[in-house]
């Protein structure tokens, strides 16, 4: 690439190659022209990496951050002192006695919020008694340096006032603001204290190794089987026939229709009390009682699996018919000359070809399904024996309340999931020349 | 083995497994159209399958009006191919014998065309037994696709204790007129789904612009601009299209509790593009690429700007690219239910997948949950069978190159 840099005047032709004239060199470093596609490349790829850095990258050290805290669910909500104010002493008229009360409390049964101070503007028309020693009033701003408040701390404080006219003509009520009351108070999300517990909570016990096998399991079986079917009706649609599109159509409907929809039918389905799938077995006599498909181990986690290769075998037949279409077919007919059987065909001709698609495939789905999440947790919740990792984070999270630990699980996932990237980097860069 | 390959061995072999096939297809059929009991005959379907077979081999032309007339004159004898329950009609049962004889009988001959009756070569055998795959592969998934989308809109139309009387019966009573569709208005009227549906449709509009808004501009410059880092923008695209949603959404969950964006609608429209940015970046910047470059090379000599040249020449070359990826990005945002089920909690602004999710209690009958499906169902389902080709193209065209 030459500059494009505007030239001025003549310019004087350089004939006397050699003798006094220098050589001509390689320019060192970029060009302004590189520098300036750098600088529009990076530009147009701004917006996208700071909401990307925003919503994957900052969470995900958020993950990190948390996965050594220990925080709860009910942590979310940081301790906070909280007021309200009241006049007590029913005042009738002007001259009346009256107290303005108070009401402090700490929100947090546990947690200590340091220098804790109330601000509150006192309605006009109160003649003002004794002051709390710790309240200082500057016009009608009343001021309350009240110190620590202990976890669970609650106090009052009562100011006697006097009514005077303009409060009477205000109608004897406090105005709707409400007092201030700010406090410091130390987040578990953000103090410095930091703990393993959450790691040693979700390693310990058989709990994580019959969740990580459970896993594995859900996810090479879900891959292969989902990659199998995929090539059986890749291989129905690779002809042209009447009505080839349509059953096409059809058998993409599994992956498209929203997931909750088709996991709720398939729970209707399977039913074990008024499912059609069990009265049908019943009735062609290949059961006596009703079987609770998604109930029992190891049943329910074969169904999470199979609802896996239904709902994602299209997407493998999509791929692997696309490959295959692009096959050239003059060497099936010369194949066919030589005398190649049909399923001779298909294993050295058509299988060899079709590899480097079906081993992408399934590193992709080999990810994919391990970080699926919304299949198993609308069949089956995680019971019986379907407890995946991803229904793990949700279950320690929300179900036992312990963020932390749902933190430490999703690291372990993040790890995995790095380690399987690697090896898709590493096959995938000589596969598809990445 | 080489016993198998030989035209009266194997026609009744393929003919009695595919009889065995049709039978239990024709008692699912009539199972779920009637509500009556069908179930398929063992004994009888493997005789009249093995004897057809047979027949196919020796005299193709007469396996079909055979197979139906032998499957409906056994239909009410113990050898019938597919047994009925005492409760169903003569007829039926006829109806069902004939049906499965024809449907094992012209088929069988189809399978058999080239075999004759002596030894077959392998190319000979290995077709028939191709063709009888073909035609199981058809039937196979077929009712493994239609079932379950069978079974989601008759529930929808039918009552609870219809339901639990009978729950093979799909047979739809059409003298209650607009009556079916109780539970669709139920819905609409009682449910709020008007407005779910609506702000579904507003959410996943809003982050197909939002998405193609980031991601064009991105995908350009990664396909055409050379700069240092592009393999590892590129390689770290694909990275993040890999993280599971479930790790990122407990920070977010937590994020937007502090920040109050949750129970809002702009809190989802501002996590669904960046969820989706990613792959509609990568579709992008794979479709970008094959574009031929002289194009743009001639504007750029013309004297256009590189942002003219990606909004006049890039951008109309690529519609097709831009129609399939708005289209796959659609789809991920309409059927997103993870971030909406965990984000949302306030009724009036759930999303669709969200409203479903809160049908799902022991108090709401389930044709209820089954229409409300169907509703979150059929738009997309028209959107993308209109659109077919697009998506075919988009899921495969960027995503991996094949």
């Amino acid at each position: 690439m030459t500059a494009q840099t505007p030239r001025r005047g003549p310019v004087p032709l350089d004939h006397s190659k050699g003798r006094n004239a220098p050589a001509p060199r390689p320019p060192k470093g970029r060009n302004p022209l590189e520098r300036r596609e750098a600088r529009l490349a990076w530009g147009l790829l701004l917006p996208t990496i700071a909401a990307v850095t925003l919503v994957v990258v900052l969470p995900l050290m958020a993950i990190f951050w948390i996965s050594v805290k220990p925080v709860g669910l009910a942590d979310l909500r940081p301790p906070a002192p909280i007021a309200s104010e009241d006049l007590r002493g029913r005042p009738e008229a002007v001259g009346d006695d009256a107290t303005l009360r108070y009401r402090l409390r700490n929100s947090s049964q546990d947690q200590p919020i340091t220098g804790v101070v109330l601000t509150d503007t006192l309605p006009e028309g109160l003649e003002i008694g004794e002051l709390d020693p710790r309240c200082a009033l500057d016009g009608l701003a009343l001021t309350c340096d009240l110190g620590d408040f202990e976890g669970g701390h609650r106090e009052t404080i009562e100011i006697p006032v006097t009514i005077g006219q303009a409060f009477a003509d205000a109608g004897m009520a406090l105005p709707d603001s409400p007092p201030g009351l700010t406090g410091r108070a130390s987040n578990v999300l953000t103090s410095d204290e930091f703990t393993l517990d959450n790691f040693a909570r979700i390693f310990d016990g058989g709990e994580f190794w019959g969740v990580l096998w459970v896993t594995l399991v859900y996810t090479v079986f879900g891959t292969i089987g989902a990659l199998l079917f995929g090539l059986f009706a890749a291989l129905l649609l690779d002809k042209s026939f009447k009505g080839q599109g349509v059953l096409r159509g059809l058998y993409l409907f599994p992956y498209v229709a929203p997931v909750i929809a088709v996991a709720f039918t398939w729970i209707i389905l399977f039913d074990p009390f008024s499912g059609s799938a069990n009265a049908l077995l019943i009735q062609m006599g290949v059961t006596t009682e009703a079987i609770n498909f998604f109930g029992q181990r190891p049943l329910a986690l074969i169904m999470v699996i199979l609802f896996e290769v239904w709902r994602y075998f299209p997407l493998s037949f999509l791929f692997i018919l696309a490959r295959m279409q692009s096959i050239d077919s003059d060497m099936f007919e010369a194949a066919d000359m030589d005398g190649a059987s049909p399923f001779q065909q298909f294993w050295y001709l058509s299988m060899p070809q079709l590899l480097g698609i079906l081993s992408v495939l399934f590193l992709l789905r080999f990810i994919w399904t391990f970080n699926k999440f919304d299949d198993i947790f609308l069949l089956t919740g995680g019971n019986a024996g379907t407890r995946t990792l991803t229904v793990n984070v949700y279950e320690q999270a929300f179900a036992v309340s312990n963020i932390g630990a749902g933190a430490a699980v999703a690291v372990v996932i993040f790890g995995c999931l790095l380690a399987f990237s690697f090896l898709f980097f590493r096959f995938i860069s000589q596969e598809e020349g990445l | 083995m080489s016993m198998i390959r030989h035209g009266y061995v194997a026609g009744p072999l393929l003919g009695l497994l595919w009889a065995l096939v049709i039978a239990t297809t024709v008692a699912v059929a009539f199972s779920f159209a009637t509500g009556g009991a069908f179930r398929p005959g063992g004994i009888g379907s493997a005789l009249l399958g093995a004897g057809l077979g047979a027949l196919a081999v020796a005299a193709p032309r007469l396996a079909g009006p055979v197979g139906l007339v032998l499957g409906a004159a056994l239909a009410l004898t113990p050898l019938a191919p597919v047994v009925t329950g005492a409760d169903v009609a003569v007829w039926l049962a006829l109806l069902a014998g004939g049906t499965m004889g024809a449907a094992t009988g012209w088929p069988i001959a189809a399978m058999m065309a080239e075999c004759r009756t002596g030894a077959l070569t392998r190319h000979e055998f290995e077709g028939a037994v191709i063709r009888f795959l073909t035609g199981f592969g058809y039937i196979f998934f077929t009712a493994i696709v239609a079932i379950p989308f069978y079974v989601m809109v008759m529930t929808s139309l039918k009552n609870q204790s219809e339901l639990i009387r009978n729950p093979l019966d799909f047979s739809i009573d059409l003298s209650k007129g607009w009556d079916l569709f109780r539970s669709y208005s139920e819905l609409f009227g009682q449910f709020n789904f008007g407005s779910y549906l609506w702000t579904s449709f507003l959410v996943s509009v809003l982050t197909v612009a939002i998405t193609l808004l980031f991601a064009v501009p991105g995908a350009y410059a990664v396909a055409r601009l050379r700069f240092t880092g592009r393999a590892a923008i590129s390689r770290s695209i694909l990275l993040i299209y890999m993280v599971p949603m479930i790790v990122l959404a407990l920070p977010i969950y937590i994020a937007f509790s502090m920040l109050g964006l949750r129970n809002s609608i702009f809190g989802i429209v501002m996590i669904y593009p960046v969820t989706t940015i990613p792959v509609a970046l990568y579709m992008l910047q794979g479709y970008f690429r094959g574009l031929p470059a002289e194009i743009e090379e001639a504007g750029l000599m013309d004297g256009l700007s590189r942002l003219a040249v990606i909004w006049k020449i890039t951008l109309p070359l690529s519609m097709p690219a831009m129609a399939s990826v708005s289209l796959y990005v659609f789809m991920i945002a309409w059927n997103e239910f993870l971030l909406a089920f965990m984000l949302l909690d306030d009724p009036s602004k759930f999303t669709l997948t969200r409203g479903i999710a809160a049908l799902n209690s022991s108090e709401i009958p389930r044709q209820h949950l089954m229409a409300g499906s169907v509703i979150a169902t059929v738009p997309i389902m028209a959107l993308f069978l209109g659109l077919e080709r697009f998506m075919t193209k988009g899921l495969t065209a960027g995503s991996v190159k094949g």
